[in-house]
Parts: C-alpha cells; sequence; structure tokens
C-alpha cells in the first residue's frame, strides 16, 4: 500500500472546517428564516381582529443602528486581533456584546409595551402570532451569539484567546454578521413592507 | 499492512468486560461505529415500520375485513410513514455516508466527530420520542395515543379540536429534534468533504459518492429546515394559541401544505440521490468499466438537486391552484426528469460493453435501474396535473411512491449492503442466501406494488381502512397482501444472512471485490483513523493506478 504514497501529493489548499460548517450552518438557518418571512408576508393584512401593525409598531432606529454598528466593531475587534492587540480586541469585543445587550433589550421593551399597552400577544391574531414568532426567532438568535460572545470574552479575560484562536473567531463572527444581515431582512418586513 | 491489520484485529479480540464494550459505543465519536449505530437504529425501525405495513396489508386483505379498528388503521399509515421516511430512510442513508465518505476521500474521520455522535443521539431519541406516543399520548384527555393524522399532517387535522391530546405533539417533537440531528449531520458531511480530502483529491478525482453525498447534504440543509419552521409554527399553535393554520382566525391550512411539500419533495431526492450514490459505485466494479460520463454525472446530480426544489407543488394540483402555478409545477416535475434519465443512461453506458458480473450487489442494482425507471414513468403521469386530478389520492399514488421508495431506494440500499458488509465487518455476506433474498425480494415486490397500480385506476382511494365488496378491488388487495407476505419472508432471509455471515461468513480480506476506491485499501474492518498513512491519489481510481503501474487512470484524466 505505501505506492499509494509514492504518488507526489498534488499541494491542495482546503479551506476551515469551522469557517464550511458555519457557512453550511447558515445556508440551513437562512432557510428557516424564509419560511417564517414567507409566512409573515402572506398573513400580512389577513388579521381579522385588531391590533393591526400600523396602529402599534413604532419603528426601532436606534435600536437596529445599535445592532448593525456591532457588526462593524466586531470586524475591527477580530481585525486587532489579528495584528497582536489583545486590548484593542477586548475593548472592541465588549462594545460588540454592549450593542447587542442594547438591542436585546429594546426588543424587550418594544415587547412589553406591545403586551401590555396595545394587548397583543401571540394569541390575539395573525399579527401577534406572525410577528412575535418572526422576532422571536431573530432575538433567540441574537442571544445565542451574545452567550457565545460572553463566553469569548470571559476565556479572553483569562488570557486564553490569542492568535491561535483567530480561526475560530473568525467563525463566531461570521454567525454574528449573519444576524445581523437577518435582523436587515426582518426589519424591512416587518416595519416597512409589513405596516 | 496485512500484519497491522492482525494486529488490529487480535486486539479486538481480547476479553473485555461487556460494560466497558457498551460503554464504548455509547460515547464514541467514530465515524464508523456511528455509522455502524445509524444503520442497526434503521433496521430496527424497519422491522418496526414493516410490521406495521403487514398490520396494514392484513387489513386490506378482503373487503369488510375487521383485522383492526378504523382509529389503529390511521395510527398504522402514520406511523407507517413517518417510521419509514424519517428513522429508516434516512439515518441508514446517513450511517452508510457517515461510514464511507471519510474512508473514500482518504481522511481519518469525519470533520467534527463530537457533532457526529451528537447528531446520531438526537436522531435515536427523536425515533424514541415518536414511539414513545403509545404510552404517552393520549395525555389527560384519554384521547387516542400514536399519532393519526397521515404523515404529511395536513391542517386543520392537527389543530387542538381534531387532534387533542399529545400524539401530534409527539409527532412534531420528533420530526423537530431528528431534523436538527439531520441538519447537523449534513452539516459535517458538507464540511468532511470540503476541508478533509487526502493529497491529490482533487473535486475532479472524487468518487461520485462523495460527490452525490456532497450534494445530498446540501439539499439537506435548504430542505429539512422548512420541515423544522413548520413544525415550530405548529407548536405555536398548539401551544402558544398561534393562529399559522388556524382557518378561523384567517390563517391558512394551504401554506401547511406549501410549507411541507417545499420539505416533502426534495426529501425525495435527498433519498434517491444517496442510492444514485451505491449505483454509481457498484455498477462499475461489476462491470469492470469506470464510470461512463464522470462529469456529466456530477452536473446532472447538481441540476437534480436545483430542480427538484421547484417541484413541490405538484403534490397539491388536486387543492386547485391556478393554472400558471399548474403549468408551472408540470414543467419543472418533466425538467427533472431530464437529468435523471442522464444518469440511467449513464449507469446503462457503464454496463454497455463492460464484463459483467452478477453478484448479488450488481443484481439489486440492475432491480433498482429496471424498478427507478418504472417509478420515474407512473411519475410522469402523475406529475400531468389533468391525470393528477383522476389518480392523485388513490391507490395509483401509493403504489407510486413505493415503487420509488422501495423499488429504488430499498433495492440501491440493499446491494449497498452486499457490497460493503465485507469491508464493515470482515466477512462475506452469502451469496447464496443473497441470491435467495434477491429474487424473493423481487417477486414479492412486484407482486405488492405492480398490482397496487391497478385498483388505483379502479378509484381505490388511499388510507381507507376498509372497502365494500363488488368493485373489483379485491383480487388486487389480496394479491397485494400475499406479495408482502413474500417481502416480509426475503427481509428474514436477509437478517439471517447477516446474523450468520457476521459470524461464520467467509473472511473478506482487503479488497474482496477488486474495487478502485480508497476504502478497500485500508482492512476490513479498517483500523481507528482508518489509514495508517494518509494516502495521497493521482486519479479517480487510486487502487487502479495501484493494480497496474503499467497504464494507470492518471494518464487519462
Amino acid at each position: 500500500m505505501n505506492s499509494l504514497q509514492a504518488v507526489t501529493p498534488t499541494y491542495m489548499a482546503l479551506p476551515y472546517r469551522g469557517t464550511v460548517g458555519m457557512a453550511c450552518l447558515i445556508a440551513a438557518e437562512s432557510a428557516i428564516f424564509t419560511i417564517f418571512v414567507v409566512a409573515y408576508l402572506f398573513y400580512v393584512g389577513k388579521s381579522v381582529t385588531g391590533p393591526t401593525p400600523r396602529e402599534v409598531l413604532e419603528t426601532p432606529i436606534f435600536y437596529t443602528i445599535c445592532l448593525l454598528s456591532s457588526s462593524l466593531t466586531i470586524h475591527l475587534a477580530t481585525r486587532l486581533l489579528r495584528r497582536g492587540s489583545q486590548i484593542g480586541f477586548l475593548a472592541f469585543w465588549f462594545t460588540t456584546i454592549v450593542l447587542g445587550g442594547l438591542f436585546i433589550f429594546g426588543t424587550a421593551q418594544e415587547w412589553h409595551r406591545l403586551i401590555y399597552r396595545d394587548g397583543l400577544t401571540i394569541s390575539t391574531n395573525l399579527f401577534g402570532t406572525t410577528y412575535y414568532s418572526l422576532v422571536g426567532l431573530h432575538g433567540f438568535h441574537v442571544c445565542a451569539g451574545l452567550l457565545m460572545l460572553i463566553i469569548v470574552l470571559l476565556l479572553s479575560l483569562a488570557g486564553r484567546v490569542g492568535r491561535s484562536e483567530l480561526s475560530r473567531i473568525d467563525v463566531l463572527s461570521m454567525y454574528w454578521h449573519f444576524v445581523d444581515v437577518i435582523w436587515i431582512v426582518v426589519f424591512t418586513v416587518v416595519y416597512v413592507i409589513g405596516r | 499492512m496485512s500484519s497491522d491489520a492482525m494486529a488490529i484485529r487480535g486486539a479486538a479480540a481480547v476479553y473485555r468486560p461487556w460494560v466497558e464494550t457498551l460503554h464504548e459505543w455509547l460515547t464514541t465519536v467514530d465515524h464508523k461505529r456511528l455509522g455502524i449505530l445509524y444503520i442497526l437504529y434503521a433496521l430496527l425501525f424497519l422491522f418496526i415500520g414493516g410490521i406495521e405495513a403487514m398490520i396494514m396489508r392484513i387489513q386490506l386483505l378482503r373487503a369488510h375485513n375487521d383485522f383492526i379498528s378504523p382509529q389503529v388503521f390511521n395510527r398504522m399509515f402514520t406511523m407507517h410513514g413517518t417510521t419509514m421516511i424519517f428513522f429508516v430512510a434516512m439515518p441508514i442513508l446517513f450511517g452508510f455516508a457517515n461510514y464511507l465518505v471519510p474512508l473514500m476521500i482518504g481522511a481519518p474521520d469525519m470533520a467534527f466527530p463530537r457533532l457526529n455522535a451528537f447528531s446520531f443521539w438526537l436522531t435515536a431519541f427523536g425515533g424514541f420520542l415518536l414511539y414513545f406516543s403509545f404510552v404517552g399520548g393520549s395525555g389527560l384527555y384519554g384521547a387516542g395515543n400514536a399519532p393519526d393524522v397521515g404523515w404529511w399532517a395536513y391542517a386543520p387535522l392537527t389543530s387542538r379540536a381534531f387532534s387533542p391530546g399529545h400524539s401530534s405533539d409527539y409527532w412534531t417533537i420528533s420530526l423537530l429534534v431528528s431534523g436538527f440531528g439531520s441538519v447537523a449531520t449534513a452539516i459535517n458531511l458538507f464540511a468532511t468533504i470540503v476541508c478533509m480530502r487526502c493529497p491529490g483529491m482533487k473535486l475532479s478525482r472524487m468518487p461520485l459518492f462523495a460527490w452525490l453525498t456532497m450534494v445530498m447534504s446540501g439539499m439537506v440543509l435548504l430542505a429539512i429546515t422548512p420541515l423544522s419552521a413548520a413544525q415550530i409554527m405548529l407548536l405555536i399553535d398548539r401551544y402558544l394559541g398561534g393562529h399559522f393554520f388556524d382557518t378561523q382566525a384567517g390563517g391558512s391550512a394551504t401554506i401547511w401544505m406549501h410549507f411541507f411539500w417545499i420539505f416533502g419533495h426534495p426529501e425525495v431526492y435527498i433519498l434517491i440521490i444517496p442510492c444514485f450514490a451505491f449505483i454509481s459505485e457498484i455498477v462499475p466494479v461489476f462491470s469492470r468499466k469506470p464510470i461512463f460520463g464522470y462529469p456529466v454525472m456530477v452536473g446532472a446530480t447538481i441540476c437534480i438537486g436545483f430542480v427538484s426544489v421547484s417541484v413541490w407543488a405538484h403534490h397539491m394540483f388536486t387543492i386547485g391552484m391556478n393554472s400558471y402555478a399548474n403549468s408551472f409545477f408540470v414543467l419543472t416535475t418533466m425538467a427533472v426528469g431530464v437529468p435523471t434519465g442522464i444518469k440511467i443512461f449513464n449507469w446503462i453506458g457503464t454496463m454497455w460493453g463492460g464484463k459483467l458480473q452478477f453478484r448479488t450487489p450488481m443484481l439489486f442494482s440492475i432491480g433498482f435501474l429496471f424498478q427507478f425507471l418504472i417509478a420515474g414513468l407512473t411519475g410522469f403521469m402523475l406529475g400531468t396535473a389533468p391525470l393528477d386530478w383522476q389518480l392523485g389520492g388513490s391507490y395509483f399514488v401509493v403504489a407510486h411512491f413505493h415503487y420509488v421508495i422501495v423499488g429504488g431506494i430499498l433495492f440501491a440500499l440493499f446491494g449497498a449492503f452486499y457490497y460493503w458488509f465485507p469491508k464493515i465487518t470482515g466477512r462475506m455476506l452469502s451469496e447464496g442466501l443473497g441470491k435467495l433474498h434477491f429474487w424473493l425480494f423481487l417477486i414479492g415486490f412486484h407482486l405488492t406494488f405492480d398490482f397496487m397500480h391497478i385498483p388505483g385506476f379502479l378509484g381505490m382511494p388511499r388510507r381507507i381502512y376498509t372497502y365494500e365488496p363488488g368493485r373489483g378491488w379485491e383480487i388486487w388487495n389480496l394479491i397485494s397482501t400475499v406479495g408482502a407476505f413474500v417481502q416480509a419472508i426475503a427481509i428474514l432471509v436477509f437478517v439471517f444472512n447477516l446474523v450468520i455471515s457476521y459470524f461464520w461468513g467467509k473472511e473478506a480480506g482487503n479488497d474482496p471485490w477488486d474495487g478502485w476506491t480508497l476504502e478497500w485499501s485500508t482492512s476490513s474492518p479498517p483500523p481507528s483513523y482508518n489509514f495508517l498513512k494518509i494516502p495521497s491519489v493521482a486519479s479517480r481510481r487510486p487502487l487502479w493506478d495501484l493494480k497496474h503501474p503499467e497504464d494507470p487512470d492518471c494518464n487519462y484524466e
């Protein structure tokens, strides 16, 4: 069998498995979100009773800016880590978590207002059902991302994150960018088209 | 090499307490062991699903039979369908892919071994959850146990009003859980094929098995997830009072059908593409010729992958869509036949002029080719909207998709069992019993499913628990039931063969079929981490190059 090694190996630069795995996960998640977005769009204006989106929804501009700019900060964080700046990485990573946390806080506030002021729950009407499930599904992904970001933050405070972990950090930041891109879609569907 | 292989087999023979062995199997992250676990698990469910099928066939044996009640009949066809698709076909194909892909691309293991174990256990517990419904399904209502809403669970059957208790919830959650398992496995297989190939294994040199598994994984990512999304919506409806599929509150029952079939039709291709992969490995070896039209095969598979995600509503012609939608889905359905036809021609082209060896794997492959072609032709009939209005929801449909699943998928799977069993266990399956299995199963299959088309034409609807005498359906149902018993006997022959060959079969050696792909270069069964040294390859048939240094393939590719 040694002659199987005797063949001159062709050099192949194969991609990092984490990157490919995350790309696959993003493809799969996109399909899930697509179905929820289709359901949302299909049911726009089909609620039999109120409240309607026009009556109760307010566009969360500030929190959207927070989430979208967190994409920039996580990008800067990984770039600084690649250059070997531990402090810079920590600072921007922490900022990313704060921005993501602000976004979730915004969602929580909005839901609280919708439930207690406007009386809109997931079982009130079709709008409630589709709204809470789509925004909730996205919020769930943000929370999962935040959890992973916090774990990395704790590990790096313990001095366990260096340049050797860069490729894994990159995979996590891919996920975070995906969550942000999904928000652009959800935002457009819920707050622009859906109203 | 051989002495190393001996040493490894010898090491396995040392006596160890069974608890330790069990612990090793339960905590394993080795792709070969997980592959075997998947396959054994699927065989268990094949047995259970088969018993459910037999119960239904006995009930339909004659008119006005009262072997089981209508309620039990509903549970039987729901459980039979769900079990066979999600807990037999999917895990068994994942099992083979798990076992073979790293071996074929010269990798020591999958890209994410622990994720691999996690996916297997998700799938396994999904299946147990489904069957736990027999115990836990009635809930506080005493409202019947196992799910009885059919395997596609159309709304509003699944709403609280029509499905009290927890039976539908067991169905939903078990599919959700096993769906996550499938997605994780697909991610794993895809990453393995992209990132773990051995030196020289360019994409253009990969065995077709790896190529087709990659396409299948891509389809799992995009097609299983819509089902998961729909199941989440159904859970929201049932537990949080949502209205997705609640027609009283403006929801739509049709959209559940769309979501289900956006998953449901690609699922057929997810199941059949690995079978194409088996055939693409088996037919060349037993024709003693390289596969005909390798690049075209790859292209056709990718083409099937793309087209098959746009044909789903041909399952829904009878709900009354508009004529544009009907025409679109008729045309795409016709279009998907083109790449499939190309593949069939290529397999025949491979056999053409070859030195055919009619060993058991080859017999099953030829059975596959013939029956899959017929299944495709009845598929064309059902894919034509006007004819579907006549035949939709009848036994013709049942006969058609069993032709695909039993005549196509199961035959290819049996071929794969006979072909790779020597690699997995180190022993050959008995050829004599194998041929008996093949002929019995072939006869039983044709008795059951050929004649099942006819009551469909005569108007017998599917999913009825009994029928009136004097409609001309009795004789065909009788023949189908007889055929089902012949198939059951054939399966028993197969299981008997598996057991006796595992203990007393002929020693296989590394390469019993004179194969060409990398799995035959290592010992049978392969050692941990598969290869003593990671191989490197220069053509699509590395073992041919090795055995024929005077005329290697790499000179021509």
